[in-house]
């Protein structure tokens, strides 16, 4: 948590930079502990503590307006660092669209805890925490004589935030992670070692998946053996729960303020209109209870709402800042998303493989990149070839290549399966005619 | 908010940082003015330790047992300054300070870290890193010996805490308004300088001791166009480990005129057919092949645990017999260059591959040990947060006997790669790609129509092994390249004369 003495040396910068000449401020305090245990073939491979604080200030002066951080929290230090800031700003070009936001649109409290605190964190001893790992690295350990090295690592993390600003917004806001991973690699066809993995990731300690962690990342690993690339052509591509975000990404960074403002979108101008298909709904859902990504406030203290972003397939919001909502004249929404949850269909994973005719089952994506401008994408994949619903080929050192506009009006269907580890609910994906290059 | 799940799928990529998202930009703090050419009386000053307190640290990390313990004090002061809609104004700045304590037990490592730098807390960091280790007996700590910087890679002229924003303002100003005087299409630019000085500060059980000032500065600028409705943007951008020198007119102008030809050029670009066919890597930039195919298989600690597709290839012939890859931390203000790594070992210029042969992976001391040789210098970390690991610096192939007009000319049909802006590795798999920003057709040996915006995937010993033509126009690409690997991040770089791959899977359409 964030001390009664930490909470007044945030308060304390707000004023230090009013008195010297800043029309408004903003402070933002941060501290958190981590550790990791790192597991390899059953031996401690690493481990890591530490705990860490820092404050970051954003000052805004004669029209002006700098951002630093620090984690020296020596008041002395700190009243150099921030005289030091001002005086920096005070060379820039005026910015008038640089304000705190207008308190109205401030998240006033008073809603019920979201619950993204395991009370037990600091219970959970570094002894509890290497058995796990150690488990999860024996459940595959020895399993098959392909093995080449098995990897687990059990890890946490609790984080807590404090914010104060001189327009009379002040928030605070903990959370904690526990994740359990592991990866095993494999002796494969000539020189090639494939390797996969698996993790869980919970907010609550007791709530984490500690069973069957490393014998789901054997079984993954050892469905890749065998891979080679296929025929190019058009092909369904259905895309894992725990891939298929990737594909999200790209849209909704075509759609915050600074990419609209600096006219880098290809979702520009496209406000209320049929962008993607009918059957694409994307809705914002923040005060999810115990879920990661939940949240009554963004980075500059603005209420965070249930939004649709995409409704039956037309965009219905932009995630705008102040800053940038000032510079296109418009409300700010909120600066960025929190959970976002894309409509379920009906089917499981397996029941959508049993759908394809000819496809392939995306299980990886490799590199790649997306034009902001234009939407046009080409990633690097692996994963399946599917025929008359069965897996019979895994493959791998293909590209997967279109456009985003093109891909989401495609969409055949989405699975029911989101991951409850992530924050962002996007369950597998089914597309058509989707252009694959390999042989 | 985010579990911070360890890299688990052990990939490992490059990417030119060209988002400009920075807050803002700004300016020098209490960055103490000595430093450039200071030691390490100046550094134990500076982090207000003295040797006994080191001494006591060190002692309370290797109390269960450990073979090898090593201290490392980071001081690190970022500005940064930022123009949109044609007026500098944003400006934003990082202090980072705190230490690192690293236990090594055989090849396991316990690591801690504090911010606040005191004996207390350091003893206390010290005593969580010691738990690595199970076999209690009294370790000697050797007397600090400072290791004094023989050859300085980046020693600058003026430091970055004696000008201010009001200085650095003006260059971001010209910046634009060359970019916009070039092309009428030119809508939106964006751009931002950047400079970070580090005081880093180590010493280690086995006595060595060294104080490195370690500059770095980035300039780059994205360009936004529309031609008939149609919106492109690119990304242009120089990174050297160098002071306030760096600012010139010239390199103001070369900025400016590579975003607009890198943007421009897309208006006429198309996405080609896909496949497989042959690539023509352009110079300069093409070393992301490098650093993608081999460099982080190449990394010792994958091979050490025999998890590289190239654990088995020491000393074996992996590629043509005319083909040298090194890697370099040796470049005078190359961005990837180090003068002492991070675990205390000198900058070096490592042969990887010699006529064909892999003739060393890149080591820190946990594999170098392991392989009874010395270490690369290789060992570096992004900051006293995180325990060294085997890095890449500056990866490139030297050049070769040929021109690039004889090697476009033995290619009938394929693919021109002349600009990147990431890549990424499988280390196990050894599947690689890099994303090919722009390029051209090659059709019947010459250079045809512009393409844009493709992936390219392929196997690095295969990819190696199918080079089969290098150029004599080698060049080095200075851009802003940023390495990630085990959710670490570190400058790099990488150069390449033109090569011939006969064969590489093109993303595209059918």
């Amino acid at each position: 948590m964030i001390n009664k003495e930490q909470k007044l040396l945030a308060q304390w910068a707000v004023e230090f930079a009013l008195k010297n000449g800043c029309q408004a401020a903003r402070a933002n305090l941060y501290n958190g502990t981590n550790s990791s245990f790192e597991i390899r073939d059953m031996k401690v491979d690493r481990l890591t503590q530490a705990s860490e604080s820092g404050l970051s200030i954003q000052v805004f002066v004669d029209g002006r307006f700098g951002s630093y951080s620090t984690n020296r929290l020596n008041k002395q230090e700190l009243e150099t660092f921030i005289k030091n800031g001002i005086e920096s700003a005070k060379f820039l070009a005026e910015d008038k669209a640089r304000t705190l936001p207008p308190a109205e649109l401030y998240y006033k409290g008073n809603l019920p805890d979201l619950q993204l605190l395991d009370p037990a964190y600091a219970s959970i001893q570094p002894d509890e925490k290497v058995r796990l790992a150690m488990n999860a690295c024996n459940e595959a350990m020895g399993k098959d004589k392909r093995i080449i090295s098995v990897s687990a690592s059990f890890s946490d993390n609790v984080n807590n935030r404090y914010i104060i600003d001189s327009n009379g917004f002040e928030g605070e806001t903990a959370s904690s992670s526990f994740g359990l991973d592991a990866g095993v690699s494999v002796k494969g066809d000539g020189d090639a070692r494939p390797e996969s993995y698996w993790y869980d990731s919970s907010i609550f300690f007791n709530a984490l998946i500690k069973e069957g962690i490393g014998t789901k990342a054997l079984e993954r690993t050892l469905r890749k053996l065998g891979q080679k690339k296929v025929e190019s052509g058009k092909y369904q591509m259905l895309v894992d729960n725990l891939n298929s975000s990737r594909l999200v990404s790209p849209l909704i960074n075509a759609i915050y303020g600074a990419a609209i403002q600096q006219k880098n979108s290809f979702l520009l101008d496209k406000l209320d209109q049929q962008v993607l298909g009918q059957n694409v709904s994307i809705t914002d859902e923040p005060h999810r209870i115990k879920s990661p990504g939940a949240r009554y406030f963004d980075n500059e203290g603005i209420a965070t709402r249930q939004m649709p972003v995409f409704g039956n397939g037309v965009l219905k919001t932009y995630y705008i800042d102040v800053y940038n909502a000032n510079k296109l004249d418009c409300q700010p929404t909120v600066g960025n998303p929190s959970i976002l949850v894309l409509n379920p269909g009906n089917k499981d994973l397996d029941a959508l493989i049993e759908s394809i005719d000819k496809g392939i089952f995306v299980t990886g994506f490799n590199g790649g990149n997306s034009n902001s401008s234009t939407g046009d994408f080409s990633y690097g994949i692996e994963g399946f070839l599917v025929e008359k619903g069965k897996l019979v080929q895994p493959i791998n050192e293909m590209n997967v290549t279109g456009n985003l506009i093109t891909l989401w009006n495609n969409l055949a269907e989405a699975g029911n399966d989101p991951r409850k580890t992530s924050s962002w609910k996007i369950p597998s994906l089914l597309f058509d005619n989707v252009d694959f290059s390999g042989l | 908010m985010t579990y911070n799940r360890r890299e688990f799928i052990k990939t490992g990529g490059m990417v030119m940082l060209g988002s400009l998202t920075v807050p803002s930009i700004i300016e020098a703090h209490a960055a103490e003015p000595a430093g450039k050419d200071a030691g390490i009386t100046f550094a134990m000053n500076h982090f207000q330790v003295s040797e006994s307190d080191l001494k006591k640290v060190l002692a309370a990390a290797l109390e269960k047992g450990g073979d090898y313990a090593d201290l490392f004090f980071e001081h690190t002061f970022h500005n940064q300054v930022g123009l949109q809609d044609g007026a500098v104004n944003r400006a934003a700045s990082n202090i980072d300070y705190g230490m690192g304590i690293r236990v090594l037990s055989g090849d396991q490592t316990g690591y801690a870290y504090v911010e606040n730098v005191n004996l207390k807390d350091m003893l206390n960091a010290a005593r969580t890193a010691a738990r690595i280790a199970e076999n209690p007996g009294k370790r000697n700590i050797a007397d600090m010996t400072e290791k004094h910087i023989a050859n300085n890679y980046y020693k600058i002229q003026t430091p970055w805490d004696s000008i201010s924003a009001k200085e650095k303002a003006p260059y971001l100003q010209t910046l634009n308004d060359q970019i916009f005087q070039l092309d009428k299409r030119v809508m939106k630019v964006s751009a931002s300088l950047g400079d970070t000085t580090s005081h880093i500060f180590f010493c280690n059980s086995e006595g060595v001791t060294y104080y490195d000032y370690r500059p770095m500065v980035t300039l780059g600028a994205v360009c936004i166009m529309q031609e008939d409705g149609k919106i492109e943007n690119s990304y242009a951008a120089r990174a050297f480990r160098m002071g306030v020198e760096f600012l010139t007119d010239d390199i103001v102008a070369t900025i400016a005129k590579e975003a607009v030809e890198k943007t421009a050029i897309l208006f006429q670009a198309i996405k080609p057919k896909g496949g497989e066919m042959p690539i023509v890597m352009g110079a300069g930039g093409s070393g992301i092949l490098l650093h993608e195919a081999i460099g982080h298989a190449f990394e010792a600690d994958f091979n050490r645990k025999n998890i590289s597709i190239f654990s088995d290839k020491w000393n074996k012939k992996v590629c043509n017999e005319h083909i040298n890859v090194v890697d370099d931390g040796t470049i005078p203000f190359n961005r990837g260059s180090i003068n002492i790594d991070d675990e205390g070992v000198e900058g070096q210029k490592t042969y990887i591959v010699r006529e064909g042969v892999l003739t060393s992976y890149l080591h820190d001391r946990i594999s170098a040990k392991h392989y009874g040789i010395p270490s690369t210098g290789s060992g570096r970390r992004e900051s006293f947060r995180l325990m060294p690991i085997p890095r890449m610096r500056a990866t490139y192939m030297e050049p070769g006997n040929v021109s690039e007009a004889d090697i476009i000319a033995e290619v009938k049909n394929g693919i021109y790669a002349a600009n990147f802006t990431n890549g990424q590795v499988q280390i196990g798999a050894g599947d690689f790609t890099f994303f090919v920003k722009n390029g051209f057709l090659i059709e019947n040996g010459k250079l045809t129509q512009p393409i844009k915006d493709i992936n390219i995937i392929g196997n690095g010993p295969k990819a190696l092994a199918d080079i089969t033509m290098v150029g004599n126009n080698y060049e080095m690409d200075n851009g802003t390249w940023t390495c990630g690997k085990d959710g670490q991040s570190c400058p790099v770089t990488c150069g390449m004369p033109s090569a011939l791959v006969s064969k590489l899977t093109v993303g595209g359409e059918n």
